[in-house]
């Protein structure tokens, strides 16, 4: 078996008395796409936060290629080729599609001794923020264009095609999908399926299944803090990843649940459906009796 | 042919007016609200009988240019701190205690002026540094930390002119009189002017008396009989002269600090870390943007600014105050706002609080020219302005991001 790109091994992180994550293990590949799933407050972010270099790990290893690193800083984690897509997007909303592309390494005319006071090389910038996004197949029409601009999805692109720019090795996406409606939903998964072809790993963060398992090659569940377990994709199926990530108990205990609920929704309906039969009925004999009179007073004298 | 262009046009791009994208610039209203004004005082301030007198007058454009300059000066500092997400309240009192930290030795200890200057401005970037250390390091909204400045500072300065002075609350050139063979104040200045660093901040712009003398001779400045100091006799005496001496200093500082501060802004990796502090720290962070230092450095440029203006006021008026400065804070952050940057950071402009100044010095000095109009007005105008360009940028802001 080949050394996977990024591993993680039993990592814990706590802070103060709260164990945010207790043992946490797994791995991702070139190529591959792992989908961390778990419910609210199931440790993901504080994972996500660990292996970005916000946290560092209270105990256990993360290894690139094999040799174990520490990242103190989000830089390090730069450093080694881990892109973070956040939540809440690394994206200032009043700033340019192009600068917003470059934030942080900027293209400069590169004089040392100047520092961050070197000047912009504008036009490279704009002409590669524009050419990325084509390649994301996003045709900006203007890199000057506001990023407030742009929708959801647009935006989550540039978040993308940028990390990729920048030499990404291993891209994590947190909750990429969550605030997008289902066809925006549907373009993000589309370009993550593009990222992984390029030979990227990707770790796909979410708690939608529907969302995750079309991309996904394998699966890590997290629940309180702890691993369930890591799944290749062909043994698992979709209900089983969902039965797992809710728990099995549980969500039979729903489905028991929704049943009973179902049941007297079911009642409700049939009892006014017998009350509107017998509406109907009355009003039939109604209209028949009417009809019968009329006919009679018609023969009549 | 109307077909092809409707295919490679994306049907959501609607075509955009250059009048239209003009409106969409930051900077747009308040030049809008400078030609607004200056014609309005050019019409109401016009003296026919003597035009020299008018709002037009080279005299009074010389006023107002260089009352214009002054809060041009702190403006700068003002936008670039904003746009970076923060204020800083204690411009007022750095003004005020810099004016001493730079008279107090040359009048006091007999330093040479270039020296007190350049005291002055290492002291200046500690006092930037420390509001900029500990607004990041306390986490505190530096509306409040530099609040608390504002008193420190002005006491801090109280506190020691009056040591120094043994009880008074100034330090005047006058001073001077009796010490290096100096025997009255027109020397002590000269004293003061003749020094290498001190000549930058005070007078005219180098070179600028003789364009003036130049532009006189060849009719385009009006020249008057004025009365001046014969050198030799130390006797007034009457000469033909221009009406004006040059250009202030002050001017020069404005515009060369403005296209300094513009090109760091807009061309800058500094002025990308600025705007995207301002726009989301958190985001600017995790793309590796140091914002902290961005943030010390910002707040040491409102230290420095203020203090070139520290040092202007001291050498044209040839004495330092205790209360000098004073509401200077809130005059920086009305041409900042007024200039079209936004309160809550990440959007703005330099050229902007450029034309902010100019609207403030032409409102400030204008309702003095025009005689039916008390000055006692501008505060008011000020005000309503400042409501209309906050109202204005909001509405910019709107069309900026939503509207297209």
């Amino acid at each position: 078996m080949t050394t996977p790109l990024i591993e993680l091994k039993d990592i814990v992180k706590t802070f103060g008395s709260v164990i945010a994550l207790n043992g946490v293990s797994t791995s991702v590949d070139k190529g591959q796409v792992l989908c961390l799933l778990g419910d609210n407050g199931a440790g993901k972010s504080t994972l996500i936060k660990t292996l970005s270099g916000v946290h560092i790990p209270t105990k256990g290893e993360i290894l690139i290629e094999g040799k174990p690193v520490t990242f103190r800083s989000p830089r390090d984690a730069q450093r080694y080729g881990i892109a973070t897509v956040h939540q809440h997007l690394s994206i200032q909303p009043l700033m340019s599609v192009s600068r917003n592309f470059f934030m942080g390494q900027e293209p400069t005319s590169g004089q040392n001794w100047l520092g961050p006071l070197n000047l912009l090389r504008k036009d490279f910038a704009d002409k590669t923020a524009a050419e990325e996004m084509a390649k994301m197949g996003i045709d900006i029409r203007d890199p000057n264009q506001i990023v407030g601009t742009m929708s959801g999805g647009e935006r989550q692109v540039l978040a993308i095609a940028r990390a990729i720019y920048f030499g990404a090795k291993v891209l994590i996406l947190d909750e990429p999908t969550a605030a997008l409606g289902v066809k925006q939903a549907g373009v993000v998964l589309k370009y993550i399926a593009q990222v992984k072809a390029k030979g990227l790993a990707v770790v796909f963060i979410t708690h939608n299944v529907h969302h995750a398992y079309p991309v996904a090659d394998k699966f890590t569940i997290l629940k309180r803090g702890q691993s369930y377990g890591t799944f290749m994709k062909e043994d698992v199926s979709r209900e089983d990843v969902l039965a797992m990530m809710a728990g099995k108990e549980e969500l039979d205990e729903l489905e028991a649940e929704l049943e009973e609920f179902a049941r007297a929704d079911g009642a409700r309906v049939d009892g006014k459906a017998s009350a509107l039969e017998a509406a109907a009925a009355a009003e039939r004999a109604l209209a028949q009796n009417l009809h019968a009179e009329s006919e009679s007073l018609k023969k009549g004298p | 042919m109307a077909l092809k262009t409707a295919v490679s046009q994306d049907e959501r791009v609607r075509q955009i007016s250059w009048f239209n994208r003009l409106l969409s610039r930051p900077e747009f209203g308040a030049l809008a609200g400078a030609i607004l004004v200056f014609v309005m005082f050019s019409v109401f301030a016009w003296d026919s009988a003597s035009n020299s007198s008018g709002f037009l007058g080279w005299r009074a454009v010389i006023t107002w240019l260089q009352f214009s300059a002054e809060i041009g000066i702190i403006g700068i500092g003002a936008t670039l701190l904003m746009i970076g997400g923060e204020f800083d309240l204690s411009v007022g009192s750095i003004i005020g205690m810099t004016s001493l930290i730079v008279l107090a030795p040359i009048v006091l200890y007999g330093w040479a002026p270039w020296q007190a200057i350049l005291l002055t401005l290492a002291v200046a970037v500690l006092l930037g540094w420390i509001n900029g250390t500990l607004v990041n390091s306390t986490g505190l909204p530096s509306f409040i930390v530099t609040l608390a400045f504002l008193y420190i500072y002005r006491g801090l300065t109280l506190v020691v002119t009056r040591a120094l002075t043994g009880g008074a609350t100034r330090v005047d050139i006058q001073a001077l009189v009796g010490q290096k063979g100096i025997v009255d104040v027109p020397q002590a200045r000269e004293f003061i002017r003749s020094d290498w660093l001190a000549q930058m901040f005070s007078g005219e712009i180098w070179g600028s008396p003789k364009l003036v003398q130049l532009l006189g001779n060849i009719g385009l400045i009006p020249i008057t009989e004025r009365r001046v100091l014969d050198p030799e006799t130390g006797q007034r005496i009457a000469q033909n002269l221009p009406i004006i001496d040059g250009f202030p200093v002050a001017l020069g500082w404005w515009i060369i600090l403005t296209i300094v501060a513009i090109i760091i802004l807009q061309r800058t990796q500094l002025g990308n870390w600025i705007f995207g502090t301002g726009g989301h720290a958190e985001s600017a962070r995790n793309m590796g943007v140091p914002t902290n230092r961005v943030k010390v450095i910002l707040f040491i440029g409102t230290s420095v600014f203020a203090t070139i203006l520290s040092l202007l006021q001291v050498f044209e008026t040839g004495s330092s105050e205790v209360l000098r400065g004073q509401l200077k804070e809130f005059e920086a952050i009305i041409v900042a706002v007024i200039g079209g940057t936004l309160l809550t950071g990440g959007y703005g402009s330099v050229a902007g609080a450029f034309w902010g100044a100019l609207i403030y010095g032409m409102i400030a000095r204008g309702t003095e020219i025009v005689r039916w109009m008390p000055n006692d007005w501008f505060r008011i105008f000020l005000g309503v302005g400042l409501l209309a360009a906050v109202l204005f940028n909001t509405y910019i802001r709107k069309r900026a991001t939503e509207a297209k």
